[in-house]
């Protein structure tokens, strides 16, 4: 290992760090100054100013800002967010609870987006202009700007309410619940991990439906973009080149242009992945899905202040480890990059 | 004419370009006739030398209406082919080198797989053999550690090795025409002379016709046969590279007044003439195309 090879990985450290120091500092700042009082919320509005005050200071809020600053971060780093005063739990404890159920919607979501966006935009480039490409951009434009929760609401009528193919909100069914032991925490792997087949299947008839509204969405995204990308790729030189050789036209477009697209695509599915991470609020709402989201909208509804800023940090680490990894993938991509 | 019969006729080929303004005529009614030989097409900007080129290759966009009443070549009539057929011809049997390396190579694919992937679409061959065959094309057009430069990305190279690497790809599966589109026009004076003495060597060696597209007279008159000049889509004339410099058609005259000279002090500069009664009457256009 030469020194060279050591600057880049150096360099990449402490710009994260620098990063998410940046992002504990306004999650702090956050706290301090929205209007809600830390130790009302634990000692509740009809305390008397003995005990409130003497649970002020073992909250160790009379110190100086930095102080508590100071005291803060090392919480943080050492993984302690505080207790969530709605389930008075550890909060680190109830993001690790909660968190897998959005990941396994995410991961779900962005494979059906992936799947089915970047065919549909390449298909859709490629027969510009024609019947077919309005079509698609149709239903991506319908994809992109119909409000989810409504979707989601239509989904549940028509497929659990009237045609009951679906099974309704949750993410198994109440008889199920807790039956299975987490391992992984997505719910799918767990249930085929313990053999339980009977869940199993209830588990992914009941992400069928959020899933594909998500889907969906992400798809409607992707096929825009990989569209565009694509169209931009054909009219390049080095596509002439291609023909002039003789190569057929398939191998043409996901031989040659294909591979300089997705390097812009990269960014693109990194960045909606992390957008479905953070939890998808309205849908994990409407479908009741135990994730992320409704946990947060629940601390933010209920002014569960650790929580809410344990959640703030969690999203943002997300997004910096889904950068860091799209940056990775990009420079495997892209030979000038390198 | 080298040759006697032609390896490639071209007759009243016309390229219109529909446009919101109207329609565009690129190439109009433009005929001729070569040999296993170098022929120069010369003409300002948008006069309808690439035009011509890609319209023989069946590779101009879709929107552009193409009409001919020949296109022949080595007797086959390249107009009733279908696009398989065409693609057994692209590569094979026609090539083109382009003007910029830097845009035409394919920046993500190593140059190595790129010039095996020229070879191996037309010719049966392992992966082994390909390599090799790569390999030596490479040292065709001179480039001495060719196992290096193999996998090395487009990007990483310079404009004279890219050009002589984009040469190698197009001469791989030896084909009995190119077309060198400006092939020289981005590089280095420099290097210029170096990647045309390569072009012209395998040229000879391999006793292949070129069509040489350029908008430098010196150049062409010095490397080819025969040399057309083009003005506004169609053909002014058609001279000898040797009597260029005797041409009596008033656009040669004033092409050629319009080049420097070394020992010339003129009083003032010379600008190009330029008359529309030169041309034909297009069918149903309006104006002069534009270089693609």
């Amino acid at each position: 290992m030469t020194k060279q090879a050591l600057k880049q990985p150096v360099r990449i450290l402490v710009m994260l760090s620098t990063t998410f120091l940046g992002l504990l500092l306004i999650t702090f700042l956050i706290g301090r100054v929205v209007p809600i009082d830390p130790v009302l919320a634990v000692v509740g509005d009809k305390a008397l100013p003995q005990v409130y005050e003497k649970a002020r200071i073992a909250m160790g809020l009379d110190l100086p800002l930095w102080k508590q600053f100071f005291i803060y971060i090392s919480n943080v780093l050492t993984g302690d967010f505080g207790t969530s005063v709605l389930t008075a739990n550890p909060v680190i404890d109830d993001i690790l609870r909660v968190f897998p159920a959005t990941f396994e919607l995410a991961i779900t979501a962005t494979v059906i987006g992936v799947l089915a966006g970047i065919p549909l935009g390449i298909f859709s480039a490629v027969k510009r202009d024609s019947f077919l490409d309005h079509v698609t951009r149709v239903i991506g434009l319908f994809g992109y700007s119909l409000p989810i929760f409504w979707l989601g609401l239509m989904g549940l009528m028509f497929f659990y309410a009237r045609l009951d193919l679906l099974p309704g909100p949750g993410r198994v069914d109440v008889f199920y619940e807790g039956i299975v032991t987490p391992v992984t925490g997505f719910l799918t792997l767990d249930s085929m991990i313990a053999g339980e087949w009977e869940i199993f299947r209830n588990a992914v008839y009941h992400l069928i439906l959020p899933a594909s509204l998500l889907g969906y969405y992400s798809m409607a995204y992707l096929s825009r973009m990989t569209r565009s990308f694509m169209i931009e790729q054909l009219g390049q030189e080095y596509i002439l080149t291609a023909r002039v050789k003789g190569v057929k036209e398939w191998k043409v477009i996901w031989g040659h242009a294909l591979g300089n697209c997705a390097i812009p695509l990269i960014t693109v599915i990194a960045l909606g992945f992390g957008t479905l991470l953070e939890g998808s609020v309205l849908t994990e709402t409407v479908f009741a899905w135990p994730g992320l989201g409704l946990y947060l909208t629940n601390s933010l509804l209920n002014a569960d202040m650790n929580a809410v800023l344990g959640c703030t940090i969690v999203v943002g680490a997300i997004f910096l480890g889904v950068n860091l990894f799209s940056d990775f993938l990009y420079k495997i991509m892209d030979p000038r990059a390198r | 004419m080298a040759g006697n019969t032609p390896l490639l006729t071209v007759n009243d080929l016309s390229v219109v370009f529909p446009s919101p303004k109207g329609d565009v005529c690129a190439v109009n009614n433009l005929g001729f006739s070569m040999g296993r030989e170098k022929i120069g097409i010369v003409g300002e900007s948008g006069s309808g030398k690439s035009v011509t080129g890609r319209a023989v290759l069946g590779l101009l966009p879709p929107y552009a209406r193409v009409t001919a009443s020949d296109i022949t070549f080595k007797g086959r009539n390249l107009l009733t082919c279908s696009e398989k057929q065409m693609r057994q011809i692209r590569g094979r049997q026609i090539s083109m080198v382009m003007q910029d390396p830097k845009y035409s190579l394919n920046p993500v694919r190593t140059v190595g797989n790129q010039i095996s992937e020229a070879y191996t679409i037309h010719h049966k061959a392992g992966k082994k053999q390909a390599r090799q065959k790569t390999l030596d094309m490479l040292k065709a057009v001179r480039i001495r550690n060719p196992a290096q430069v193999y996998g090395l990305y487009p990007h990483e190279v310079s404009g004279g090795m890219g050009q002589r690497i984009m040469i190698a790809m197009m001469l791989i599966p030896e084909p009995s025409l190119l077309i060198a589109d400006e092939p020289t026009s981005a590089l280095d004076v420099t290097v210029q002379l170096q990647v045309l003495a390569i072009l012209d060597d395998l040229v000879q060696e391999r006793g292949m016709g070129l069509i040489f597209i350029s908008h430098d007279l010196a150049l062409v008159s010095s490397f080819c046969d025969r040399v057309i000049i083009m003005y506004g889509g169609q053909i002014m004339e058609v001279v000898d590279a040797v009597n260029l410099h005797k041409s009596n058609h008033p656009y040669t005259k004033g092409l050629l007044g319009c080049l420097p000279k070394i020992d010339g002090n003129p009083d003032h500069l010379p600008t190009l003439v330029r008359d529309e009664a030169w041309l034909k009457p297009p069918p149903k256009c309006f104006g002069r195309g534009t270089a693609l």
